[in-house]
């Protein structure tokens, strides 16, 4: 299922591990007391929280030898904003917004897992319509593509190539238009609901889509004419940032860093939801684990994301795309207006909120940044008891501090751009 | 040295230099357009025609934005520095032959017999203002790029040396107006030097810190390097040092290896008047050396950054061998046409 993108023999960790300590440490002239001097002193620059190549406000401190890398030490939290604690005081409904905040790049993918996680906990996650099905996964695999051209447009700008950004600036202005048409806003979508979508699609946007995937591919193959055979980016990302599969797993990597890495991870086949099973997709996966790896997985992810959008295109059933249960959708506004048991409903869903039974469930779904899990604890009732993101860009960013030493300053704006993470999730 | 003399070589000088400040002006809205045009945007189109006036606004910008000295820093060389990163870039276009004639004055401030030499002195200088700002900037990033730079600039400056080696082997002068000359009667240097043309257009990006080979400013990795902490007419002067560079190294490569002033193709114009054939030969010069400025442009929007340690390596083990070998080559081939 696998495509294997580079046939390069692994780095053992061990190996890299005394490669990275080595160049370090000017052993020689340490091990004599009256040449202190010569060693001179560590450097300690601040690198954010406000630094272009940070994405946001991400503070590394680290500790340099010269150019060279010897401690790093990630310092986040200068964007949280409390949102696992702001969930526990409002509606499941009310808090799919806050969503769009956490992977502020790939909204649509956010509220899908969150509803998805609420849906599972009510066990009404197998009674979707086909056609909501259909809808949701075009939506995360939309924000997917979104979210990777970000991610690598950030990642060519702080390597030097300014341009690529602005060409998947292009795309993703597209991406947004078929948003607002979508949901009615570019940035906030806010796009599910418990049971459903907020409205089913407009008239013509499913050719407005495939318009979209027809050019978006082009601006792929001109990205990758840009990068994927230029010298300079080969050296600046190829065996740099080398996460092997061992540690990709021990720190707890998802998405496309720990695939970059040779594992063959991802939920949409590992558990798959919604209807991934039935869609035909390949995994991309890298071998070596190095920043370029990284890169060429995204690269090739963007194009699967657009073979798994025509598939659902093409299949997309008709019917409604909310299931027909009234305490769990919001009824229809006429019938709010003159039917007594829709006035109830509407009632008690807007002032209450689902009622969601006592329990907990955990819920990951594979997002552009990797697997974003919802933990929801219920004590029955419209409100979680405690709710607790598992947001990727937190976890990917974990291993910096093993990573980053050893390398040279300019390799920490490759690293940071292949890890590709968002700060809005990371501090949550 | 009468009087005659010191006024027309005073004329010359405020005539390149009230060339060069607009050409500076407008590169830099060049390079604004032509970003543009390669990332499909439009570019600054609201002052003036066209955006035309964009310069003045830019201009008046600079002069008006607070100047302001951290602190922090040594503020003598604080001062200093932007200062030295822009008079070296002029001083070396007092050499370069920008034309003919005009009645029977050469088109060139300094005719010196040594021009070359002079011109590698001079550009030596300008790696002085930016190692000072980035030391008297007091500032971690300003300090990292000020060191790259050093580095860079010195080694690029060996490469940059021996492969205009060649050349002179062959013209057998330092003089520019010589060189010049030899390939009015020869044809252009680049046929006889493609190699040092190669090498002395990848070192000339480095001379100028400009992409690929802007490690000193790196952007995205040292916020912009050696001028951090510089604002209003102080960072505007480095930023001018940059486009008057490129001009001279543009410059430069038209002379030694474009054949200057003179036409491709019909090397004597048939332009009765003397006046109107000084002022073709000062138009050509000028459209051969935007083309370069266009390249350097066009470069940067295309590429990625090198490494500090690719670019160190590119420079000594791959260039600097190069050249020498270039150098030997030409020497060897030299030797056995005598």
């Amino acid at each position: 299922m696998s495509v294997h993108i580079q046939n390069i023999p692994f780095k053992d960790p061990a190996t890299r591990y005394n490669e990275g300590v080595n160049s370090v440490q000017p052993s020689p002239l340490r091990a004599s007391d009256d040449l202190v001097d010569v060693q001179g002193e560590r450097m300690v620059l601040n690198m954010g929280p406000s630094h272009p190549a940070t994405h946001g406000v991400l503070r590394i401190i680290l500790e340099m030898d010269g150019e060279i890398i010897t401690k790093a030490d990630p310092d986040i939290g200068y964007l949280h904003r409390g949102d696992e604690k702001i969930a526990e005081n409002m509606t499941y409904t009310q808090f799919i917004p806050y969503t769009d905040r956490l992977d502020y790049l790939g909204p649509l993918a956010n509220n899908v897992a969150y509803v998805l996680a609420v849906e599972k906990l009510m066990g009404i996650d197998k009674q979707l319509t086909l056609r909501c099905q259909y809808i949701r996964v075009v939506c995360c695999e939309l924000a997917r593509i979104s979210a990777h051209l970000l991610g690598l447009g950030a990642f060519a700008m702080d390597v030097g190539a300014m341009t690529v950004f602005l060409h998947t600036f292009q795309e993703r202005e597209k991406i947004y238009d078929l948003c607002e048409s979508l949901t009615g806003a570019r940035f906030t979508t806010t796009y599910t609901r418990i049971g459903g979508l907020s409205r089913d699609l407009p008239d013509g946007w499913v050719e407005q889509c495939r318009k979209f995937l027809a050019e978006v591919v082009v601006n792929f193959d001109e990205s990758e004419t840009l990068l994927t055979r230029n010298r300079i980016w080969v050296d600046r990302t190829k065996g740099v940032g080398i996460i092997s599969k061992d540690m990709a797993i021990d720190y707890g990597l998802s998405g496309p860093n720990l695939r970059g890495s040779g594992v063959d991870f991802d939920l949409r086949k590992a558990h798959p939801y919604l209807v991934y099973d039935q869609l035909d997709f390949e995994i991309p996966v890298g071998s070596v684990g190095d920043c370029y790896d990284r890169y060429l997985v995204r690269m090739e992810e963007m194009r699967q994301s657009v073979r798994i959008i025509h598939q659902c295109l093409d299949k997309l059933p008709g019917g409604s795309v909310n299931i027909s249960d009234g305490k769990v959708v919001l009824p229809e506004k006429t019938k709010v207006l003159s039917s007594m048991e829709e006035l109830i409903h509407q009632f008690i869903l807007v002032t209450q909120g689902v009622n969601v039974p006592p329990g907990e469930i955990y819920f990951g779904a594979e997002n552009p940044k990797g697997e974003l899990g919802f933990y929801i604890n219920s004590k029955g009732g419209g409100t979680p008891h405690r709710m607790k993101i598992r947001a990727p860009s937190f976890v990917n960013l974990s291993i910096l501090p093993e990573l980053l030493p050893g390398h040279l300053m300019s390799d920490t704006v490759s690293i940071l751009g292949s890890l590709d993470f968002v700060m809005g999730e990371c501090d949550r | 040295m009468n009087l005659e003399f010191l006024l027309l070589s005073g004329l010359k000088v405020i005539g390149v230099f009230a060339l060069v400040m607009p050409m500076i002006a407008y590169s830099v809205m060049a390079e604004r357009k032509i970003s543009a045009w390669i990332q499909d945007r439009i570019g600054p189109n609201r002052v003036g025609p066209q955006g035309m006036l964009q310069p003045l606004a830019d201009g008046i910008k600079f002069l008006l934005k607070e100047d302001f000295t951290p602190g922090h820093v040594r503020k003598a060389y604080f001062w200093l520095a932007p200062a030295i990163a822009m008079v070296p870039a002029f001083l070396t276009m007092a050499v370069i032959p920008f034309g003919s004639a005009i009645g029977n004055q050469k088109m060139v401030i300094a005719d010196l017999n040594i021009g070359i030499l002079y011109t590698f002195g001079i550009v030596s200088l300008g790696v002085y203002g930016i190692v000072l700002a980035g030391y008297a900037s007091n500032s971690k990033y300003s300090f990292l790029g000020g060191i790259r730079s050093s580095a860079q600039m010195i080694s690029y400056e060996i490469a940059m040396g021996l492969a205009v080696i060649p050349v002179f082997m062959l013209v057998g002068d330092l003089n520019l107006s010589k060189v010049i000359e030899y390939q009015s009667n020869h044809g252009w240097l680049i046929l006889y030097a493609p190699f040092s043309f190669v090498i002395f257009l990848v070192s000339s990006f480095a001379e100028t810190n400009r992409l690929p080979f802007d490690m000193p400013e790196s952007e995205t990795e040292l916020v912009a390097g050696y001028h951090t902490e510089y604002s209003s007419m102080k960072f505007a002067l480095f930023f001018m040092g940059e486009y008057a560079n490129m001009i001279s190294a543009s410059a430069m490569m038209v002379t030694l290896f474009f054949g200057g002033w003179t036409l491709p193709w019909f090397s004597e114009p048939a332009l009765a008047n003397q006046w109107l054939m000084g002022a073709l030969h000062i138009g050509v010069f000028i459209t051969k050396m935007l083309a370069f400025m266009v390249v350097f442009i066009w470069a940067r929007w295309m590429l990625p950054r090198f490494r500090y340690d690719q670019l160190m390596d590119l420079g000594w083990r791959r260039f600097l061998p190069f050249a020498l070998f270039n150098v030997l080559a030409y020497a060897a081939w030299l030797w056995m046409r005598s």
